[in-house]
């Protein structure tokens, strides 16, 4: 009899604690852009899915990025779910750090993902990081402004364009300038903006044998545009002035023209967050002597790193998180205007996002436009269009962009801030191991 | 010390002067954490406007804060306690009985301070995770305690050499212990000193921002982790970055005015006379 | 003031002192030994399977890089600079605070208030609301008066990164100098002004000597923490334009760790050790002298 009841009462033990375990925590460390907020405001409706509870690490870029690497490389075990970028996927996909996701199921679609995207995060053909939204670059406009001074954007406008514009569109005394762009130094600032300016005017990072081809002509040419159309066309202080305080300014009014991410559209058209809501027009990234990366490709992916211990859940959390449905939840409960950019044709195909976000169609062609694998109109032995995938850029790009600062603000010549570029970059390439 | 009129009405506006020009900055941020976003990168900045909550509110949603804010409490305070508690002994064998190696010992503890903590950070982590010390408040506090050590117990030792020495004498006379004189002489004497280094590595800790980004994740997060997750995001952010930063302040901010009264207080050597 | 007291009993200070030297040591020789040990060796967080000795390599990667020369100026510069104001600023603002007038508690209050401030926060208040070209409080004013807005950041970062930690300094000092202050004996003061003695020559020949040992302590404490300057320097001007405000401790990031490159990362933090140690040495010499210890 006691057998009985102490078989029962280890029977009854065993499976309430079976129901605890299926209780599970993750553990997600994220960026703090509004999108991702977005996610962790919805995630309850992931819990009554699934169970399953999330704890979250937010935190902004840079030091995420610090912090996730760290913990990754010294298998530290911290993180189930990452948020990580188009730029370190490539890299940590090869070393084996991250599970690979082609298994989410067929529920999933994956031929629903927009192509350029896909490609941007696959590494000998696994994915290993799932999108969570994209973006290329465009131009910005103030249409009013255009229609006062008598010109009209084209849908494909070329650099020489741009120039007219700026010039015609600059009236510092009364606080608008003629382009806003970005000069604050930083591989993922200023430097992602000239790449793609290198890009159009025919030049490119690194020619086959991984030589730095910073003094050719055609970074001279473009960064000599770069600094001549902001220096005298664009607001005060360009060089401490980013994504953030750009767009910032064009909201504010300030701006005639801005070339940026197109992740910023659905701000700039939200009249709770811009002045120049109704006033905003939309074209094409310019482009100079060649088509090839004029405008940039980046995506922010979730992945699972290797070192977690709970890969079932986390990757339930990520087919959640970058699904159709999950896009058709954000757009039902926060706005279409909000639904997450860049990752899905179906997005791009549903009339309630054409109505509220007329722009996407330009978004779409941007993305689609822009091929990681053909970032040049030369051959590259690289895949990046704003930057290079691989672990020494984020200490290049940024070198590089300080320099470019310096040409800005003054403290040198272009042929100067460019020679010393180069001499960095050559530098640290033979630090690496990449040339001799 | 009675003053004449003007002279005091001089120094009063030479005081409020400069009080307010450092706390001009703090004020702005605290305006700005009532503006909407868009007012707050305004050409124009305004001093007139419709004061909002919103900041606030979206802020508290985001993110628990009262468990940072605990979390800070525990590791600022308990850090500092440690500290004081390694830090004394060590200031009084330093300042009563000192050798010919003190100074050298002063001066090594300051330059274990040198070393960048970006040296250090790989080192650091690779050793806390096999402690299984990562994203522990246990950890943050061992962490931080040895952090301030070195400046803590400079300070006291500092503290020590100005308490006259007669008083100690005359109570050695009376056949007082060591521990006697720490206890009941030493610590009354220079509570202003201890209170004011306590002050000091309790705000230090409070806003040292690399290593509780460094060795925590979702459990131990002190407030700069908070304030790292509202700073630099893509987007507008600055009034709710100061609606938070108000937020991270406002405990420790509170904490010092109270401490105040301690560092008002003079020392008094009514025993001597 | 240096001979020890006279207690009669031979009283060891060693179990005193022990524990914390003891402790300190263990915490600093295990992660001084493995940066050591790491500067020697090719060690990249992201490319883990190229390792190995590699001798002083790094350290001549950093050596000969001609951008070591201007991060060390300017590091000099920076903490000179930010080491002057807040001294300088400290104790006139403690002999101001030690005197009593109308709500001089609160006065001080505030005046203590920008230590608080986190110092990301107080860079990205600096750098946006208040010094920003276009839309920030110091362009409103220079606008006002009908003058060009100041580019701050673009045309003077290193002074405008001074300024940014001096203002966030400025309280540490003065709360250190305002608590030396107060042990000060209002009689000798008094004697001296019956004896004519002006309030410049007091402060001169009574107040400062006083002091000495305060500020001392002010301006070694201040200048560990000076040397290693970098929130400030990363939010604001990201070291730019050029090198121009890019001190030790940031050409070590964005050399080394921006690459997760920690074999150069460690070498470099090896020689931030020995350039502290110089200064530092440099300064207890001078003060040491001037300031009776």
């Amino acid at each position: 009899m006691r057998k009985t009841i102490a078989a029962t009462l280890m029977a009854g033990f065993t499976s309430f604690g079976a129901t605890i375990a299926a209780a599970e925590t993750l553990t997600i460390a994220t960026v703090n852009n509004a999108d991702m907020v977005v996610m962790q405001k919805l995630s309850p409706k992931f819990k009554e899915k699934t169970g399953i509870d999330l704890n979250w690490v937010i935190l902004e870029e840079n030091v995420l990025r610090q912090r996730v690497t760290t913990d990754i490389a010294t298998k530290g075990g911290q993180f189930d779910v990452v948020t990580i970028g188009a730029y370190e996927t490539p890299i940590w996909g090869k070393q084996n750090w991250l599970a690979s996701l082609d298994d989410l199921g067929d529920s999933y679609d994956y031929k629903d993902v927009i192509e350029p995207v896909r490609n941007m995060l696959t590494v000998n053909g696994k994915l290993y990081a799932a999108p969570f939204y994209a973006e290329s670059s465009f131009t910005y406009y103030r249409k009013d402004l255009f229609a006062q001074a008598g010109l009209t954007m084209p849908e494909q406008p070329t650099y020489t364009d741009i120039k007219k514009f700026a010039t015609a569109l600059h009236k510092p005394a009364d606080n608008q300038y003629g382009i806003c762009l970005r000069g604050k130094p930083g591989w993922g600032e200023n430097m992602a903006y000239v790449g793609t300016l290198v890009n159009t005017f025919g030049g490119r990072w690194f020619d086959m044998d991984w030589k730095p081809q910073l003094t050719s002509p055609e970074w001279k040419e473009a960064v000599t545009f770069y600094v001549d159309i902001l220096k005298n066309y664009g607001p005060p202080g360009a060089t401490s002035n980013g994504h953030n305080e750009n767009r910032a300014l064009f909201s504010s009014g300030n701006c005639a023209m801005w070339i940026d991410a197109t992740a910023a559209a659905g701000h700039i058209y939200n009249p709770a967050e811009s002045k120049v809501a109704d006033k905003t027009g939309f074209a094409k990234a310019p482009v100079a002597k060649v088509e090839n990366g004029a405008g940039w490709g980046w995506a922010w992916a979730l992945a699972v790193p290797n070192s977690s211990k709970k890969s079932d859940a986390a990757k339930k959390f990520i087919a959640w998180a970058t699904s159709k449905d999950y896009v058709t939840l954000v757009g039902e409960t926060q706005g279409w205007v909000s639904a997450p950019p860049g990752t899905r044709k179906s997005t791009y195909a549903n009339p309630e996002y054409k109505k509220a976000a007329p722009f996407g169609e330009t978004v779409l062609k941007a993305i689609l436009a822009a091929d990681p694998t053909h970032p040049t109109a030369q051959p590259v032995p690289y895949a990046g269009i704003q930057f290079v995938a691989i672990p020494e850029f984020q200490g290049i790009g940024t070198q590089v962009g300080q320099s470019v600062a310096a040409a800005l603000s003054g403290q040198s010549t272009v042929d100067q801030a460019l020679q010393s570029a180069q001499t960095a970059v050559e530098r640290t390439m033979k630090q690496a191991g990449y040339i001799k | 010390m009675r003053l004449k009129l003007d002279t005091h009405a001089a120094l009063s506006v030479a005081g409020w002067l400069a009080a307010s020009a450092l706390f001009f900055p703090i004020a702005w941020m605290l305006l700005t954490s009532f503006k909407t976003e868009i007012e707050a990168v305004a050409t124009t900045p305004s001093l007139i406007f419709t004061p909002t909550l919103d900041n606030y509110i979206t802020v508290q949603e985001r993110a628990d804060y009262l468990k940072f804010a605990l979390n800070s409490v525990v590791v600022s305070f308990g850090s500092t306690l440690l500290a004081l508690a390694l830090a004394v002994p060590a200031a009084y064998g330093m300042a009563f009985f000192p050798t010919k190696r003190t100074r050298g010992t002063l001066l090594w503890m300051l330059s274990t301070k040198m070393m960048p903590p970006v040296g250090a950070l790989v080192p650091v982590t690779l050793v806390f995770r096999d402690l299984g010390l990562i994203d522990t408040l246990a950890g943050l506090i061992f962490v931080y305690a040895l952090i301030n050590l070195p400046i803590v117990v400079w300070m006291l030792y500092t503290f020590f050499r100005e308490i006259p020495r007669e008083i100690l004498e005359a109570g050695r006379m009376d056949g007082a212990t060591p521990l006697d004189e720490l206890r009941f002489l030493l610590l009354p004497l220079s509570l202003p000193g201890l209170a004011s280094t306590g002050l000091l590595a309790v705000i230090l800790t409070w806003n040292e921002a690399f290593w509780s980004l460094n060795l925590t994740a979702a459990q131990a997060g002190p407030l700069t982790a908070f304030i790292a997750s509202f700073s630099a995001p893509e987007g507008l952010f600055w009034a709710k970055l100061s609606a938070a930063s108000t937020m991270a302040v406002a405990p420790i901010l509170v904490f010092g005015w109270l401490s105040q009264r301690q560092l008002v207080r003079g020392l008094t050597f009514g025993a001597v006379k | 003031m240096n001979q020890p007291i006279k207690g009669g009993r031979g009283v060891n200070a060693l179990p005193f002192v022990a524990p914390s030297v003891v402790i300190l040591f263990i915490w600093m020789i295990v992660p001084l030994v493995m940066t050591l040990w790491f500067s020697f060796q090719r060690y990249n967080l992201l490319s883990p399977e190229l390792s190995g000795f590699v001798g002083l390599s790094n350290y001549s990667f950093l050596l000969t890089d001609s951008s070591l020369w201007i991060a060390m100026a300017n590091t000099l510069l920076l903490v000179g600079g930010v080491l002057a104001i807040t001294v300088v600023g400290g104790t006139l603002l403690a002999v101001l605070f030690d005197q009593e007038f109308f709500g001089s508690k609160i006065a001080r209050l505030l005046a203590i208030a920008p230590f608080f401030v986190m110092p990301t926060v107080s860079a990205l208040i600096w750098k946006n609301l208040l010094m920003h070209p276009v839309n920030g409080v110091s362009a409103a004013i220079t606008r006002a008066l009908g003058l060009q807005p100041v580019d701050w950041f673009g045309q003077w970062p290193l002074f405008s990164v001074v300024v940014i930690v001096a203002w966030q300094w400025l309280p540490f000092a003065l709360l250190i100098l305002l608590t030396a202050l107060q042990s000060l004996d209002h009689e000798q003061k008094e004697a001296a002004r019956m004896d004519g003695a002006g309030p410049l020559a007091i402060f001169w020949y009574i107040v400062l000597p006083h002091m000495g040992r305060a500020i001392k302590v002010v301006v070694m404490i201040e200048t560990i923490f000076f040397l290693s300057i970098f929130a400030e320097i990363y939010v604001t001007t990201g070291g730019g334009p050029g090198l121009a405000s890019t001190n030790l401790t940031y050409l070590i990031y964005l050399r080394a760790l921006l690459e997760y490159d920690i074999g150069t990362a460690s070498a470099g933090g090896v020689i931030a050790i020995v350039l502290a140690n110089i200064v530092a040495a440099f300064l207890v010499r001078s003060i040491a002298r001037n300031l009776d210890a």
